[in-house]
């Protein structure tokens, strides 16, 4: 295409100098200082069993509260577009809350509200099930944190659905569970799976709101972001860094997963 | 070379801030409500001898965190952190203050001692009297991460101190004790604040672990929740306070942060720590809030465990006996 | 009304059904919280309430935050909309390259976040020598705290902007081309009119995040009482005090932050008329 437009050079300067100086330096920084450290204790690291059990939590947790996110951030986004009732543009912006409320405070909050004394925590208490400081209290607040996405990754490509195909097959006969499971639910899947990822691939990152409700237990509640926490705070760089380039090839992985989900989306569009 | 201009003003503007002299003391945990008071006592007595104004800004968190930071670059003046060796690495690996620093001031520089005893719910319902009760079934105990945290390091070594004189030295024995501890405890906090937040508010657990005199900010906090249990051992722990001097040659506050320190000797200051039950080295201090201390038998760090540079490495650095026990 | 209405929703009870458990699920995971938020804070009467608003370190720590905040969003700001006219007005190689880099800090962990500025800029780091020769602090002092705000804030104004500028094309700016007018102008009088509400949005977001950031921001900010606590810092200082009261009263002024920033939101898209769909 030839180029009409000015400002070519200009922001392809700005842009990629900007993101040189605040993403790249600093990165490969991390990748460097992790490099330093032979291949050997790469994998002496990556292996230990403290690790690798707050790699399981980690990725597991957020998994899960990832597929909790999508089960009901599919029912959230198709009420919200699909049906008119009072209330309804009050929901819609409260979706975006845990996008706005501060990870610490969301922290403070739900620690307050499932700990043994708190006002759902008291209740689950009864009946010893122990949200906070147990992995389902991480599964909580990564659920919190993540829900957002998968309705957001919905709702537009819910309000460009046609209804043709819905009518078409319900004069064929087939029921409204029949249309939703075999004609909906189908169209949705792709925005679905870039609505689960982004929540998992936040999920997998988060911090704030997960100390202080996950009680911090080495081997049983503790996350990777807070490994590397303590590892810093032991000295040891070396190590903290290799455990971060681990996450971060794996984060990558997965934005990539996106982008190439969402280029095969837009061809499906064309 | 506009930006580091405008880094360099920044950060002159920040330092300047305020006007007179600024201190800044990184300190762990259990201070806060210490040192508050004592920065007041000290400012006004500054004032009083030089005519300044000083604000005395202070850090606080897990000693060992602390102890990261002032490594890292955080321009501490002073240091008053929850163990030596916190101290030691500072020496250590940043060369930051003097490896003698510990003979700079009296008393191994420990202005004031203290010591780990037990916290349980009002009435101690699971009848906890000693060491020997926290391996119990259905015993949780509440105490800080070792790697992070100096009080939980005190903590680790009073448990293994009763298990060794139990064991009379077994060592595998000893080990399966202190495990056997670990395994009842619920939540790990980085710091000791962390640990009484998560025993006092939110409920967990049936002891804590806790130095002294956070046990009894807990009644005071909390009050007719908990009582105070004191096992038949424990551990002296000396939380030490150093200038660091290269900070405070390059800030020119040298001889502001000695007095600082000279200042926790005072009768003022330690009747203040007394009152905010640490156990002070001044004697009339001691004596006025003895009743808060009563007597235990303390096992040493130095005697016992041969120092701060060896248990640290035996017991607390990668591959040591605590994490040897949690993999269990 | 048809009977093609009629086949493509579902039938009342069924509806009923799913509304009550989207605002079942909304309230208890979403709403409720907020709520907590207020109920925790106000626990112990409005007095200690707004005694706590007024402490000087709260103070200190809500000025941090907006110099904070105020220095990096207008920087990712300008990133935001340079990054997007570049990849939605031109086709080059390693565009969809750029695209996913854009978007790396956004799945990168705050506390790595952090990390890095300190292998950076550490007393140890690669420049931590150099910078401690010149005198010049930034771990533990404003510029680190901003530069970790920066960098966990990056990508939200451009994701705002890209998807926005991408689905209106080039073709009004082309046709100002042909007309002679200069890039400048093109991108003030007919660019900006037209993507000015999702700017607004993609910059209180930012602006939100910026504010609220924790992890990225605790690992460089060294805890210092009235000079490196930021808001959301100072709430865990508060917290780990027992003043679960006061840290509960800092943690609505952030709360309110949110409301505003989704209030805003709403607003904007009852002006520019076109329903939620924000991709974030």
């Amino acid at each position: 295409m030839k180029r009409v437009l000015p400002g070519f050079g200009l922001t392809m300067g700005f842009t990629v100098a900007y993101l040189g100086l605040v993403v790249l330096i600093p990165l490969v920084a991390l990748f460097i200082k992790a490099a330093g450290i032979g291949w050997h204790e790469w994998l002496e690291i990556l292996t230990s069993p403290r690790v690798l059990a707050a790699a399981k939590l980690t990725f597991g947790a957020s998994f899960c509260a990832a597929l909790l996110s999508s089960v009901t951030g599919l029912l959230v986004a198709w009420v919200l577009v699909r049906y008119e009732f009072p209330g309804r543009r009050f929901l819609d912006g409260m979706v975006d809350l845990p996008f706005a409320l501060p990870t610490a405070v969301a922290g403070i909050t739900l620690t307050a509200i499932y700990a043994p004394n708190g006002w759902i925590g008291e209740h689950l208490a009864k009946h010893g099930i122990q949200a906070a400081y147990n992995p389902l209290g991480v599964f909580i607040a990564l659920t919190f944190i993540g829900f957002p996405f998968v309705v957001r990754t919905l709702q537009p490509v819910m309000e460009d659905l046609g209804k043709e195909v819905e009518e078409a097959a319900a004069t064929l006969g087939a029921g409204r569970w029949t249309v939703f499971w075999r004609v909906i639910l189908p169209m949705l899947v792709p925005a679905l799976i870039t609505g689960f990822t982004l929540a998992f691939a936040r999920a997998i990152g988060e911090y704030g709101s997960v100390v202080f409700i996950s009680g911090n237990l080495p081997m049983k509640t503790e996350i990777l972001p807070l490994l590397i926490v303590s590892q810093l705070e032991q000295f040891k760089y070396g190590a903290a860094a290799v455990i971060a380039a681990g996450m971060l090839i794996v984060s990558f992985a997965l934005l990539f997963l996106i982008n190439l989900l969402q280029r095969r989306l837009d061809w499906q569009h064309r | 070379m506009k930006t580091f201009h405008l880094i360099k003003l920044t950060s002159i503007l920040l330092a300047s801030a305020a006007f007179g002299d600024q201190l800044l003391n990184v300190s762990y945990d259990p201070t806060r409500e210490f040192y508050q008071e004592f920065n007041a006592s000290f400012a006004k007595k500054w004032k009083q001898e030089t005519g300044k104004s000083l604000v005395v800004k202070q850090s606080h968190g897990g000693s060992g965190k602390q102890s990261r930071s002032v490594i890292d670059g955080l321009a501490a003046d002073v240091v008053t952190l929850a163990l030596s060796g916190d101290i030691d690495a500072i020496a250590n690996k940043a060369n930051l203050l003097p490896r003698d620093w510990q003979t700079k001031l009296p008393n191994n520089s420990a202005p004031y001692t203290s010591t780990i005893v037990f916290v349980v719910r009002k009435g101690n319902p699971k009848g906890i009297k000693d060491w020997g009760d926290l391996v119990r079934d259905g015993v949780q105990v509440i105490t800080p991460n070792p790697k992070t945290s100096g009080g939980a390091r005190w903590n680790y070594l009073a448990a293994w101190a009763y298990a060794d004189r139990k064991f009379g030295g077994d060592e595998s024995k000893v080990k399966e004790f202190v495990a056997a501890l670990y395994k009842n405890v619920p939540v790990l906090d980085t710091g000791a604040r962390g640990s009484t937040t998560t025993f006092a508010q939110r409920g967990i657990g049936d002891v804590f672990l806790s130095w002294e005199n956070e046990a009894h900010l807990i009644a005071k906090e909390f009050p007719g929740k908990t009582q105070i249990v004191i096992p038949s051992i424990s551990i002296l722990a000396e939380p030490p306070v150093a200038v660091v001097e290269k900070n405070a040659k390059k800030r020119g506050t040298e001889a502001l942060a000695k007095a600082y320190l000279e200042h926790l000797y005072s009768a003022e200051a330690q009747d203040l720590a007394g009152k905010h039950f640490y156990r002070p080295r001044d004697a009339k201090a001691y004596a006025k809030w003895s009743k808060n201390f009563p007597k235990i038998q303390l096992v040493n760090i130095d005697r016992d465990f041969g120092g701060w540079t060896k248990a640290q490495k035996k017991h607390f650095d990668d591959g040591g006996t605590f994490d040897e026990i949690q993999q269990r | 009304m048809s009977s093609t209405h009629h086949v493509t929703t579902e039938s009342k009870p069924v509806r009923l059904l799913l509304i009550a458990a989207a605002a079942f699920i909304l309230g208890l995971f979403l709403l409720l919280p907020l709520v907590a938020v207020f109920a925790e804070a106000l626990r112990r009467g409005w007095e200690l309430f707004l005694a706590s608003l007024k402490e000087e370190e709260a103070w200190s720590a809500v000025k941090l935050t907006l110099m904070a905040a105020g220095l990096s969003v207008p920087l990712n700001t300008l990133f935001g909309l340079s990054a997007a006219w570049l990849v939605t007005k031109f086709r080059f190689r390693g565009r969809a390259f750029l695209l996913s880099l854009i978007d790396l800090p956004f799945a990168v962990s705050p506390v790595i976040a952090g990390l890095v500025w300190v292998l950076l800029f550490g007393a140890h780091g690669w420049f931590g020598p150099w910078l401690a020769e010149h005198d010049i602090r930034i771990i533990f002092a404003l510029p680190g705290i901003v530069i970790a705000t920066v960098f966990v804030t990056f990508p939200f104004v451009a994701r705002e902007l890209i998807p926005l500028m991408e689905s209106q094309g080039s073709d009004q700016e082309e046709a100002a081309v042909t007309l002679g007018a200069g890039g400048w102008r093109i991108f003030r009088s007919v660019t900006l009119p037209s993507i000015k509400w999702g700017l607004m949005y993609g910059v209180l977001l930012c602006n939100a995040r910026a504010m609220g950031e924790f992890g990225a921001v605790s690992v460089v900010s060294g805890h210092i009482r009235g000079e490196t606590n930021t808001l959301p810092l100072h709430i865990e200082v508060l917290y780990n005090e027992y003043q679960f009261s006061a840290a509960f009263a800092c943690a609505t002024i952030l709360a309110l932050l949110a409301l505003v920033t989704l209030g805003i939101k709403s607003l904007v898209e009852h002006l520019s008329g076109h329903s939620s769909n924000g991709r974030h």
